[in-house]
């Protein structure tokens, strides 16, 4: 297993730049995640680790060793696909030992090998049916066994579980998890569900528009977003924002939000114009007492807790309180913020604003 | 009429539904079936009015069809020694000996080599095309699609006499060589514009897959695609081989003794007294037999290739 180094990642294609200028590390036995939406370039840099893209500038090291200019078939890396790409001409068998043919394996050490393989992946009952029949779950098991059996220095995947019944991913979502730990691979994986991300990996980069918006270990960047794109895109629901003209300065602890003072975490940056309050919402509590007042418009049930939909003079915000708390329809309600826990941002530049909760995320990023 | 069902039919659809196929098969078949019995009738059977249904069987025209004879004079029947061979007696019967082979064996072997051999052409090089046209960025690639389809919208036969004047310049005339390029020519453009499609239903992934797990570009092409178009290949073969192999009027125009086909000779076969009608139907039910052994192979594949893909998983 080996770490993956980018360096100033660039791909071009004509006018349009898909990937610009990204550089990230992964560490060797890490589950990585490039997270973003369709078309943010995430796949398309999985694919120049890879070797299926050339880059059009910038470095890729595997394991130390420079491979931007090598075909893929020399990096010795494995890929899992979206649809798993399981050729459809051979049955599960022959699927799993293709690339070991290719590398003039000698036929006692296949036979060996794959025996090991289907054994972790528990298919040894289906090697000799064709692909074409198998159920996605199968499917998923033998490309993964494709990817396994040639112990790889890393694992691509391209939103492997996309192609899943909801109920199925969530089993293999933990089996591909478990298959991490068990083997320690470096693993490089591909997905738009930010909570695939959350669950399963060590890392995550969040990717918009071909740039890199943050990089980190999940809570991280679900505590301390450094955009107001990253704050929004993870997290369901997402993190409430409230736009207000205001000011910060260093060491302020508080701002004006409207009329009302709003405890935050010690500003380090100054900062002035339109600028937007971030707050989770499980940060925000209901209180009779509290000061800034809104209307409930909808609450959603969801078991432990439920989702409160509120109407306030900076818009609608949604509050995840206790499910036991009794919350009425229009009824008029408090509310206080978890001070430590909110980011300011400038609505400008959808930056956060520096302070003492973002402090060496944001000089990272 | 109160259960209506889209898969299963009731007792009377189901036998009005067979009268109809049998009756529109019946009258596909019936040139070939009139042709099949001729070629076993002797000739005064085969050109009775009205025509003989019923008839005793005779191999004549297929003797007459592989051999050419000569009229014996009274004379010489007399001296020659009776005929042993089951054949020499049946053209004895008509004062007839045989002098040697015809020339149909040549002519057959023609088209099963100019056939054959510009459908593995056709294939091949479409194939090569197609993968391109399907795969790569190719500069002005619509363009070039279109100018390939072209050469399809005006019957080949237009061109027929460029083709024949280059033919002579070139000193393809009369050649398997000319015939085998000439035929390719005229399909290859079927063949690209059929393969791209089925190459086009191919997922990428396949080869990508095949690239990371260590092989080459061309190892990706010839393992892991070319399997898959099996069946569109063995659909553009059947498409190709069937022009090839039934062309008439090239045959006729540019060959004569060297790499005549079958199709100009077949019609050709003269006994005495006019065409030896049962000679020129036996040559038709034997020239038939590569292609019908061909397309009944490849069937399957034919029955799933001309869907094209549309309902391929």
């Amino acid at each position: 297993m080996a770490e993956i180094v980018i360096e100033n990642l660039r791909k071009d294609y004509g006018d349009f730049t898909a990937v610009q200028s990204s550089s990230f590390k992964v560490n060797d036995g890490e589950f990585f995640m490039l997270l973003g939406p369709s078309g943010c370039g995430k796949t398309t840099t999985m694919r120049m680790i890879a070797g299926l893209e050339m880059p059009t500038s910038g470095q890729i090291y595997i394991d130390g060793e420079d491979v931007s200019g090598k075909p893929a078939a020399k990096r010795n890396i494995a890929f899992v696909f979206q649809m798993f790409a399981l050729y459809p001409h051979m049955n599960v068998r022959n699927n799993i030992i293709y690339p070991l043919k290719c590398e003039g394996m000698s036929r006692p050490r296949i036979k060996k090998k794959l025996a090991e393989v289907s054994k972790i992946l528990r298919i040894e009952d289906i090697l000799n049916r064709p692909v074409g029949g198998l159920s996605g779950g199968d499917r998923q098991r033998v490309a993964l066994g494709r990817a396994i059996v040639r112990d790889p220095k890393a694992f691509l995947m391209d939103e492997p579980l996309g192609a899943l019944d909801v109920e199925f991913r969530e089993r293999m979502a933990e089996e591909l998890r478990a298959l991490h730990d068990r083997m320690n691979a470096t693993t490089v994986y591909v997905t738009h569900d930010q909570l695939e991300a959350m669950q399963m990996g060590d890392k995550i980069v969040v990717m918009n528009h071909g740039v890199i918006e943050q990089f980190g270990a999940p809570q991280i960047i679900y505590d301390k977003p450094v955009t107001m794109f990253v704050a929004d895109f993870i997290g369901s629901p997402s993190m409430n924002f409230l736009r207000f003209p205001g000011k910060v300065t260093p060491h302020d602890t508080s701002v004006l939000l409207g009329n009302h003072t709003v405890e935050v975490p010690l500003q380090l940056a100054a900062c002035e114009g339109d600028l937007v309050l971030g707050v989770r919402p499980e940060h925000i509590t209901l209180s009779d007492n509290g000061a800034y007042r809104a209307e409930v418009l909808a609450s959603e049930y969801l078991g432990t807790n439920q989702i409160v939909t509120l109407n306030t003079e900076h818009g609608q915000v949604k509050a995840r309180v206790s499910a036991n708390q009794t919350v009425n329809t229009g009824e008029n309600v408090g509310l206080e913020f978890n001070s430590g826990q909110i980011t300011l941002f400038e609505e400008q530049s959808e930056k956060a604003i520096l302070s003492e909760l973002n402090e060496g995320v944001l000089e990272d990023g | 009429m109160n259960n209506f069902s889209v898969t299963t039919a009731s007792r009377p659809q189901k036998v009005i539904a067979s009268i109809l196929v049998a009756l529109y098969a019946l009258i596909t078949l019936m040139p070939l079936i009139w042709i099949i019995m001729t070629g076993f009738k002797s000739s005064s059977d085969a050109i009775a009015y009205p025509p003989k249904v019923i008839f005793t069987p005779s191999l004549e025209g297929y003797v007459n069809l592989f051999t050419s004879q000569t009229r014996l004079t009274s004379e010489q029947i007399a001296t020659t020694p009776p005929p042993e061979a089951w054949y020499d007696k049946l053209v004895h019967s008509h004062q007839m000996v045989i002098v040697g082979p015809s020339r149909f064996g040549q002519r057959f072997l023609n088209s099963v080599i100019i056939g054959f051999g510009s459908t593995f052409l056709s294939v091949f090089l479409g194939t090569l095309a197609a993968y391109a046209f399907s795969r790569f960025k190719v500069p002005i690639k619509e363009d070039l699609m279109f100018f390939i389809l072209s050469t399809r919208m005006m019957p080949p036969i237009a061109a027929a006499i460029p083709i024949f004047l280059m033919f002579r310049e070139l000193g393809l005339s009369d050649t398997k060589l000319g015939m085998i390029l000439l035929y390719t020519g005229v399909n290859l453009s079927l063949a690209v514009w059929l393969l791209k499609g089925f190459i086009d239903e191919i997922p990428f992934e396949y080869e990508e897959a095949a690239l990371i797990d260590g092989y080459t570009r061309f190892q990706a092409f010839y393992k892991v695609v070319l399997p898959q178009a099996a069946t569109g290949i063995a659909s553009t073969a059947i498409f190709c081989l069937i022009f090839a192999w039934n062309e008439y009027a090239f045959a006729v125009l540019l060959t004569s003794g060297n790499a005549q086909t079958a199709p100009p000779f077949i019609p050709t076969i003269i006994g005495f007294g006019g065409l030896d009608w049962p000679a020129v139907a036996a040559g038709t039910t034997i020239f038939l037999i590569p292609i019908m052994i061909f397309t009944i192979l490849l069937r399957k594949h034919l029955l799933s290739g001309i869907t094209f893909g549309a309902v391929r998983k």
